[in-house]
């Protein structure tokens, strides 16, 4: 069985087809492995073995580990915070519905900062994850359980949310694959919601074709959420290997001043190979982009300060207080909130209040219009913008937790395609320092099949180990 | 200049009305609508503000609110978006209201003499139901929240301070409840909280053009009471300001039994409710077809009935208003006069005043479609009487018949030995009672011509109430002439 | 730099409990943060319109058709204070 680690989920599925492994017993395995994880990236794995499935099913019977931020019917699901301990919801998520239903039964659930606030995974209640390239580091943040789990090879694949990055970092600082589709190619129903208008889920997988095969059950319109909508393409397992004709503009705002030089020599390394696979690579300017991380972190906080205005004690979660009724909100929601989770709220319920709005919130939602401008100008020129995922590698655990903008400034390059809402997918592009670095395309709205074919050629070229890092 | 205490001054009125619309379902899920079921038992996880949970339009609340929106005379808005109302109440699941704000479905509209400011689309707040004793706020032990209700589609209908006098406030709301009545878009009942009125209030001397400080008044739940709060806060504020002090702004509750205008506890923080769009709904920008269908649904309006009552029938205004305003007595009314029309009898007016008259009083339940009396049927007994075949009050007694047991009139007259006594006949009685009254008609050619009375009395015993009184008379001045 | 009574007010619309340490670091990393945000106010931003919505939907809507409503007793099970028929919760104004 241990050998099954080495492989992507598509090849799981081919030996699982092949009837080398069965489907039961694959689950079996993975429960096993998920159970004994070490490294803090489960919140709760399956006990009993799910329905039936066939090995001819599209995803075959591949175990999938999902964040927990995900609701799944009588499964706890607290998106890492103690206000939802012990909630089980009533219903199930529509991406973890479909991707049951398309043969990737949910093995676990996997550790994520609190309300998928972070970008290191030290926000999470329960704990922090371990990034298993360096026990000591962060596996990035907030969808780092799922980034783990699937770095570790406890699980084939996972999914995850990324509302400023949140799938893409720790993709890159996993050594992984992370696709943020489009806004609106993936229902959100049943995701806890964190910022309504840039959440979306998306895989975290091996590698590009593994990231391919999860997002086409994922996609498409859900009677469930208005924002969503069928993807206008059907989605393709990638082929190609080159990149003839294709225009790569790297933006010198996300890929200079900031950015550690070992991310700069990889993305350098990258470029060459672009150039090597018969691409172009040519500077293209994102001028708002520099303002993105200021435009997010009023809007997302702000979005959430309302998202999280339900966790009140009345219904469902934890309660506290002593009797009245102010007491019972601000008790609740002082004792069920992280830090991180409180300061975000406090930012949103500023920028939105009283005589504050139009300097925050209004002025915010027009850079947001302005970076939506740029990457559409960009796109006049070049196919992709290139950049690297994240400015740092992995950093060790509490390096930042004290310095909440230096946290803030891990999402730097992340957070533009998140406002234009655009479809970016995070590559391995190679090592800094012995840890991985990743690289991110991002393209236009529903380009996903073409993000994803320039990324199998560039990960061809690459040829990071889809294995387990070396321990 | 008039000293401040013998200034004339003038109400300024302004109501906000939220309706419950009648869709099947809420306006964000599909739940059900609740019409009194068990506490609880109308909630998933959409209305429960379950996290993960996402709201989605219900399209039919949209098309209830453009019909609002055309029959108020309204422009629609070529695109309008729902914002996020941020407060904390235990009714409130999510922690916020989605309401329309910033571009509401419809504005700049008008209703009768009042201009209507806007009308917009959200969802209802859960009951809160206080477990105390005195069932108020105030001094309860702990409360129950019961989100059947929670989620019902609401449209909120604000007009434009145009009102001068609360029995003005209260004449308009009866206006606009017949109009959503007729519409069909809300069982528009007051006691039961599916129309739901506050006043703004607010005086100002007499002829001048800027607004004073305003007072709310919340959700009084009868017209009774509507006249009642605004024409104490009118003398409220009235004895505020002759007292040389201001009208602060604030929230009154009326209570009706003691008449009395006490503050709201506000809420804090009341006046920051952090609007902001909201992101989980899209726009709603209503295509020509939608336009189309909410037009063709609207019927005539009970102002435009009325006064086409008025104009085409002559009709008195007060009896034109009472049938269009209360639109299934216009509905039976105008069947009715089809047939009376189709068999050439009874006058419009004459039909209007037995329906409002005589029917109404014996309608089961003041529904004319459960009334065993077919209109065609009434048209036919009021034709009748209009052509002395059956007097006023055999008619009257006929028409009971009727409501009881259905039936035809010509027959139950039939039956009944109803039908006037004709002409012949009456020659002979009119020379009887003539002859019998004779003291009667000494006094009559002395002067007194009261003593006319006893002669048609004895005519209309003798008849058991079937000649027609006007006839009577009539004959018998003939032939005390001759 | 904002207030220690701004950071009260936020807290009190947001119903947050915040200790004395906690209102004294927040008001130092909201600072912190603001600082950084207000750049966007360099910005010329005249004449553009806010986006909130990046995809262009409209008219996303769902038939009037009842849907099963969850029974009362899946309802309140994961209420902190499940009454018989309700959420118990503490007076307001009490
Ligand atoms: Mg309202
Ligand atoms: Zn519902």
């Amino acid at each position: 069985m241990s050998e099954l680690l080495d492989l992507t989920a598509a090849q799981t599925a081919a030996s699982l087809r092949a009837g080398e492994v069965s489907t039961d017993e694959l689950f079996d395995h993975s429960r096993a492995r998920a159970a004994n994880d070490d490294l803090g990236a489960f919140l709760w794995v399956a006990e009993d073995a799910p329905p039936p499935v066939s090995a001819q099913a599209p995803l075959a019977g591949v175990p999938l580990a999902v964040k927990d931020i995900f609701c799944a019917e009588g499964v706890p699901s607290t998106s890492g915070s103690r206000i939802l301990e012990g909630y089980r919801p009533a219903y199930t998520a529509t991406v973890v519905e479909r991707l049951a239903a398309a043969g990737a039964p949910m093995v676990g659930k996997t550790n994520m900062d609190e309300f998928a606030m972070g970008s290191s995974n030290e926000n999470s209640a329960y704990g922090p994850v371990r990034n298993p390239w360096d026990r000591e580091r962060v596996p990035g943040g907030s969808s780092g359980g799922s980034a783990a789990a699937v770095a570790a090879g406890i699980a084939p694949w996972a999914i995850g949310t990324d509302t400023g990055g949140s799938i893409r970092q720790p993709a890159s600082l996993c050594g992984l694959v992370g696709l943020k589709p489009t806004y609106g190619s993936v229902s959100r129903y049943g995701m806890i919601a964190f910022a309504s208008s840039l959440d979306q889920a998306g895989p975290i997988t091996r590698d590009v074709t593994d990231a391919a095969l999860l997002f086409r059950h994922m996609v498409g319109r859900d009677p469930c959420d208005s924002t969503s909508l069928d993807h206008p393409e059907e989605i393709e397992l990638p082929q190609a290997d080159r990149l003839d004709g294709l225009r790569f503009g790297v933006p010198p705002e996300l890929s200079g001043e900031g950015i550690e030089p070992g991310v700069l020599t990889v993305l350098k390394d990258v470029l060459g190979r672009v150039e090597h696979l018969g691409g172009t690579v040519n500077e293209t300017r994102l001028p708002h982009s520099p303002h993105g991380l200021s435009a997010y972190y009023v809007l997302a906080p702000a979005e959430a300060s309302a998202n999280l205005a339900r966790y009140d004690g009345v219904r469902y979660g934890l309660r506290a207080g002593n009797g009245d009724l102010l007491s019972m909100y601000e008790h609740t929601r002082a004792e069920g909130f992280g830090d991180e989770v409180k300061r975000r709220i406090m930012l949103g319920t500023y920028a939105l209040s009283s005589g504050y709005y139009d300097a925050y919130y209004g002025r915010a939602q027009r850079v947001r219009t302005k970076i939506v401008a740029d990457f559409a100008s960009a796109f006049e020129s070049c196919d992709f913008v290139i950049t690297p995922t994240s400015p740092s590698v992995a950093f060790r655990i509490g390096e930042r937790t004290g310095d909440p903008l230096a946290m803030y400034l891990s999402d730097y390059c992340a957070v533009p395609a998140s406002l234009a809402g655009l479809p970016a997918i995070s590559i391995p592009g190679g090592l800094s320092e012995g840890l991985p670095v990743g690289i991110q395309l991002v393209g236009p709205a529903f380009s996903e099949n073409r993000l994803l074919q320039a990324a199998h050629a560039l990960e061809g070229a690459i040829a990071f180990p889809t294995g387990p890092p070396p321990t | 200049m008039s000293s401040v205490a013998d200034r004339a001054y003038e109400p300024v009125i302004g109501l906000e009305i939220h309706v419950q619309l009648s869709t099947r379902t809420k306006m964000f899920c599909g739940c059900a609508l609740s019409f009194g079921e068990e506490p609880n038992t109308r909630t998933c996880p959409v209305c429960l503000g379950h996290p993960g949970t996402l709201p989605v339009v219900n399209a039919e609340a949209v098309h209830y609110g453009l019909m609002i929106g055309l029959a108020l005379d309204c422009e629609l808005a070529p695109r309008s978006i729902f914002h996020r109302k941020n407060y904390f109440y235990p009714d409130l699941p999510k922690g916020y209201q989605v309401s329309q704000y910033d571009i509401p479905l419809a504005a700049g509209g008008r209703l009768g003499d009042v201009r209507i400011h806007r009308v917009h689309l959200e969802e209802d707040a859960a009951k809160l139901v206080h477990s105390g004793a005195s069932g108020r706020i105030h001094g309860a032990e702990g409360s129950v929240v019961d989100f059947n209700r929670g989620g019902t589609p609401l449209v909120e209908i604000v007009s434009e301070p145009d009102i001068r006098s609360a029995s003005e406030a209260a004449e308009w709301l009866r206006l606009l409840r017949a109009t959503l009545r007729r519409i069909g878009v809300s069982d528009v009942n007051m006691e039961e909280g599916s129309l739901r009125c506050d006043a703004n209030v607010s005086i100002r001397p007499a002829g001048e053009a800027t607004l004073g400080t305003k007072a709310e008044l919340k959700n009084m739940n009868s017209f009774r009471f509507i006249e009642r709060g605004i024409e104490a806060e009118i003398a409220r504020q009235e004895a505020i300001v002759r007292a040389g002090e201001s009208v602060v702004q604030e929230t009154l509750h009326f209570d009706p039994a003691s008449g009395a205008l006490t503050p709201l506890r506000s809420k804090e923080e009341a006046h920051d409710y952090r609007y902001f769009p909201e992101p989980d709904l899209v726009p709603v920008a209503p295509t020509e077809a939608m336009v189309g269908r909410a037009r063709e649904a609207l019927p005539e309006l009970p102002a435009a009935r009325a006064a086409r009552f008025e104009r085409e029938l002559g009709l008195s205004s007060d009896t034109a208003r009472l049938l269009s305003f209360r639109g299934e007595l216009g509905d039976y009314y105008e069947e009715a006069l089809g047939a009376a029309r189709a068999d050439g009898g009874a006058d419009p007016t004459a039909l209007a005043s037995w329906v409002t008259v005589e029917l109404v009083p014996r309608l089961p339940d003041g529904d004319p479609s459960a009334s065993r009396v077919r209109p065609d049927a009434l048209a036919r007994l009021v034709s009748m009487v209009g052509a002395k075949r059956v007097s006023g009050s055999a008619a009257k007694e006929v028409l009971t018949a009727m409501a009881e047991d259905g039936g035809d009139p010509e027959a139950i007259v039939a039956e009944r030995g109803l039908a006037m006594t004709d002409s012949a006949d009456l020659g002979a009685v009119v020379d009887q009672a003539l002859a019998a009254n004779a003291a009667a008609v000494a006094q009559y050619r002395a002067g007194k011509e009261k003593a006319l009375g006893a002669i048609v009395g004895a005519v209309m015993r003798e008849t058991k109430g079937r000649a027609d009184g006007g006839a009577v008379r009539e004959l018998i001045l003939e032939r005390l002439s001759q | 730099m904002i207030e220690r009574e701004q950071v009260l007010h936020v807290a009190r619309l947001a119903r947050l409990l915040l200790s004395d340490e906690e209102v004294e670091r927040m008001r130092e990393e909201l600072s912190g943060i603001l600082d950084h945000i207000e750049k966007i106010g360099e910005l010329d931003l005249d004449g553009v319109d806010p986006t909130s919505h990046v995809i262009a939907l409209e008219n996303v809507l769902r038939p009037d058709e009842p849907r099963p409503s969850l029974a009362r007793e899946a309802a309140l099970s994961m209420a902190p204070q499940p009454g018989d028929t309700g959420f118990g919760v503490p007076s307001p104004g009490s």
